[in-house]
């Protein structure tokens, strides 16, 4: 059995003494990180690179995955707490998670997050450890069409089934994709809507945004109502643990997340975003409770951050097999391989066996080592929202501030969270929801750059969407989305969901 | 009146202070060393690596900030604004030689703005080509992208790339205008390349050499003069037919201009220590490339490579009418 002494050299590895300590350092300083809002796991990785050339080169990554996915977990936490997602994937999870927290169960949200994290990189580790070159081979086919199509299906999909009126989610989607469309025009070099300004040439910041949008706009509605109106998040914390009734509902979105964000991961860009959208939408759709979606629905936060989480794990296929980062984070890993004098490539697995797999083993221990600290430290987390506001507001502010700096290290950007902030007051006033908008600015840049990737590579011919099984497959699965929301039943339950939220 | 007459003695000392300690004792604190691209990439890669071997001859630690964006040109721009002092640096590849053709309002001038300190690496490309692709070999390559020049596609990762700046001369070499398919940065590129969902490309050895020998992807020719040790079967571009390709992604050391002499040559000095050390060699090495000659780790054949490569590079640029603002 090849795989059983592959994982017997991987836990070998993994469980030395010294790599245990660090994948422990590594998860510790991931939760912190996360849960200070802005700071992401990219910036902290970049500033720790230094610290790792001492170190074995085995050890260094295993400290440097544990930072990652440590820091997906950690993201979650501010994100159910004070509406602050640090990260795109954790955008999601703020939607029910802080509406869980502002009914008084904070603790059983961060408890399903929690549990739904460790489940989804429990099932990934075993599927990267099992399948990962097959898994590479599937991630190779898509190309620019299948990527556009993908875009194409995620973002139907967000409209069709986003909760309230139909009207200002897809407008919403829209303003997203416009306000992705700032920065240079990646095939002609021309900026666009940059008013002049150098510091927009690379488009919008997307943590500005993030934190602008949800958590700068949620303190300013909570300052509406003085301190008085706070008691209500305050008094009454209710139980940490989920109810057997909770548990028994987050199973089914657990397993639906935990598949489909595995599915996407392996795709570089936007496959971990669109897992967590992707999954909300699904259970929004399958649940029976829909009018809950957007009001404290306990499948709404044990979906996402188990596709988020999967997601973050089956990320590292095309680093760990052909040696090419998927995102920015797996990126500053290769260079800190280069640096230890391993340049990845195709040949990783074979050449240093002991690497390989020890950091697919580490993660496990990763995923075992925070569940074990997070669950915990719920009852700490909770207490701080006892904080009076007139402390925590200013300490949000703070901490996001020095985050969404320490990114490029640039002022602007500060400007960019403080007219977010704002823009978001006057969403929320307008009952419009940010989290389409988000996808929207995300997702936008990549649908155009791989519509025009496509078209240019298929000479103008727009029939490669539909002569591209992979692309076809896709845009009929759109097809289906865009019928079933025209049904009269769900078309009257939208509209009875819609009455409701107003 | 006594308080300014105090003031400025107060400054005046301050000042015969500073002037003093920087002849002795450059550099008595951290020093920061702006990377104007993302952390992890190439050219973050060669700053850190060279960084640490610095920072162990001088003493004082360098600490590398990663100030990304516009190609390069924000942290080139940060680093022109900032004080002369020899406390701030910057590392930039080739792009600092065709910013000035590329970015039409740009800000600063590479030649006036900035006193070089040396040149640290030059990092070969490598054409390279998908898996499958039909060509055996250099020389029916070159004749299978002239007849077929209107279906064989080019990746590049963006505009102002290396591997954007080499597909422009490799058409000048062939004389045939290629579909050239921009992606956002080396990885996406790379991915595609791999995955055989586009033909050819050309970029640094720092990127392609794994893949070349796990057999991902072929390669046709390096463009340095000589083969490398790395790839000896790998014909080079003189080889292959292709005259005039040669090219080499050079990265160098820059200060503001003004910054004092002293701190110049120190940092020269260290240069060339952490050049010499064989780890940073093998290092390097596994990058597919070698760190420059002392005599090329100094401000003169810095300045020399700047110059020429502006005045290289404006023609081929032009002649393309791609820009990047």
């Amino acid at each position: 059995m090849d795989l059983l002494s592959n994982l017997g050299l991987g836990f070998a590895t993994a469980a030395s003494p010294e790599n245990l300590l660090f994948c422990l350092i590594g998860v510790i300083l991931g939760t912190l990180i996360g849960v200070l809002p802005g700071i992401g796991a990219t910036a902290t990785i970049a500033m720790l690179l230094p610290i790792t050339f001492e170190l074995e080169p085995v050890s260094s990554l295993i400290m440097l995955a544990g930072i990652y996915y440590g820091a997906q977990y950690g993201g979650s936490t501010t994100a159910i707490l004070i509406n602050m997602p640090g990260e795109s994937s954790s955008a999601v999870t703020a939607i029910d998670g802080y509406q869980m927290a502002r009914r008084g169960k904070a603790g059983t949200a961060l408890a399903v997050a929690a549990l739904g994290s460790f489940f989804a990189g429990t099932v990934a580790t075993v599927l990267v450890a099992l399948f990962a070159p097959p898994l590479t081979a599937i991630a190779l086919e898509f190309g620019a069409a299948e990527y556009f199509s993908l875009m194409v299906l995620g973002l139907v999909s967000a409209v069709a089934l986003a909760h309230g009126s139909f009207l200002k989610a897809l407008a919403m989607v829209v303003l997203g994709l416009l306000l992705g469309l700032v920065g240079t025009d990646i095939y002609t070099g021309d900026p666009r809507f940059t008013l002049g300004r150098p510091e927009l040439a690379d488009g919008l910041s997307f943590v500005g945004l993030a934190v602008g949008v949800f958590g700068i706009a949620e303190i300013l509605r909570n300052l509406e109502g003085g301190e008085a109106d706070r008691t209500v998040l305050g008094q009454s914390l209710g139980g940490l643990w989920p109810s057997r009734e909770d548990l028994k509902r987050m199973v089914a979105p657990m397993l639906r997340g935990t598949i489909l964000g595995s599915a996407l991961g392996i795709l570089p860009g936007g496959g971990a975003v669109l897992a967590s959208f992707g999954s909300y939408t699904i259970e929004k759709r399958l649940s029976k409770t829909p009018e809950e979606f957007g009001r404290g629905a306990v499948a709404g936060v044990a979906g996402p951050e188990s596709a988020n989480n999967a997601g973050a794990q089956t990320s590292f296929i095309p680093l760990l097999t052909l040696g090419i980062p998927a995102n920015p984070v797996m990126a500053l890993m290769v260079g800190a391989m280069i640096i230890q004098g391993i340049v990845p490539g195709p040949n990783v697995a074979t050449e240093q066996p002991d690497l390989f797999w020890g950091i697919i083993t580490s993660m496990w221990i990763g995923n075992l080592m925070l569940i074990v600290l997070n669950l915990p430290l719920i009852g700490i987390w909770v207490k701080l929202l006892k904080v009076p506001y007139h402390l925590l507001f200013p300490i949000i502010i703070a901490f996001s501030s020095i985050g969404v700096y320490s990114v490029k290290g640039n002022v602007f950007d500060l400007f960019t969270v403080a007219f977010f902030g704002l823009l978001g007051y006057a969403f929320l006033k307008l009952r419009c929801e940010p989290a389409p908008l988000l996808l929207g600015f995300v997702l936008g840049p990549l649908l155009e750059e791989n519509l025009r990737r496509a078209m240019i590579l298929g000479r103008g011919d727009p029939s490669v969407f539909l002569t591209r099984p992979i692309s076809a497959s896709l845009l009929v699965l759109t097809v289906m989305v865009i019928a079933v929301m025209l049904l009269p039943r769900v078309r009257r339950k939208r509209e009875e969901v819609f009455v409701e939220g107003d | 009146m006594h308080l300014i007459q105090r003031t400025a003695g107060l400054t005046a000392v301050a000042v015969l202070w500073a002037t003093s300690a920087l002849a002795q004792g450059y550099p008595e604190r951290q020093i920061t060393m702006v990377v104007p691209f993302a952390a992890g990439g190439p050219t973050d890669t060669v700053g850190r690596l060279i960084a640490e071997r610095m920072s162990e001859d001088l003493g004082q630690q360098i600490l590398v900030e990663n100030v990304g964006g516009a190609g390069g040109t924000l942290g080139a721009q940060q680093v022109a604004d900032a004080e002369a002092d020899g406390y701030t640096i910057l590392l930039h590849h080739i792009g600092m030689a065709t910013a000035p053709t590329l970015y039409r309002n740009l800000a600063f001038d590479p030649v006036a703005d900035f006193a070089p300190v040396g040149l640290v690496t030059e990092v070969p490309m490598t054409i390279v080509a998908r898996a499958d692709f039909e060509p055996a070999d250099a020389a029916s390559f070159i004749q299978y992208v002239k007849d077929n020049a209107d279906t064989v596609t080019m990746a590049n990762a963006g505009i102002g790339a290396a591997s954007h700046l080499c597909g422009m001369l490799f058409m000048q070499a062939v004389d045939a205008p290629i579909v050239t398919v921009p992606y956002r940065g080396t990885g996406p590129a790379m991915t595609e390349l791999v995955g055989g969902q586009i033909d050819i490309m050309c970029d640094q050895t720092t990127n392609t050499t794994e893949q070349i020998k796990g057999g991902t992807i072929k390669a046709y020719a390096v463009t340095t003069p000589e083969r490398l040790d790395i790839l000896p079967d790998l014909p080079t571009v003189a080889e292959a037919g292709l005259p005039g390709m040669e090219v080499s992604v050079w990265h160098g050391i820059y200060a503001p201009a003004g910054t004092p002499q002293e701190a110049i040559d120190r940092l020269s000095t260290a240069l060339q220590t952490a050049l010499a050390d064989p780890d940073v060699a093998s290092q390097l090495g596994e990058l597919g490339t070698a760190p420059s000659p002392a005599e090329d780790a100094t401000p003169t054949a810095l300045q020399a490579k700047l110059s020429g490569e502006i005045e290289r590079w404006r023609p081929v640029i032009e002649e393309a009418g791609v820009y990047a603002d």
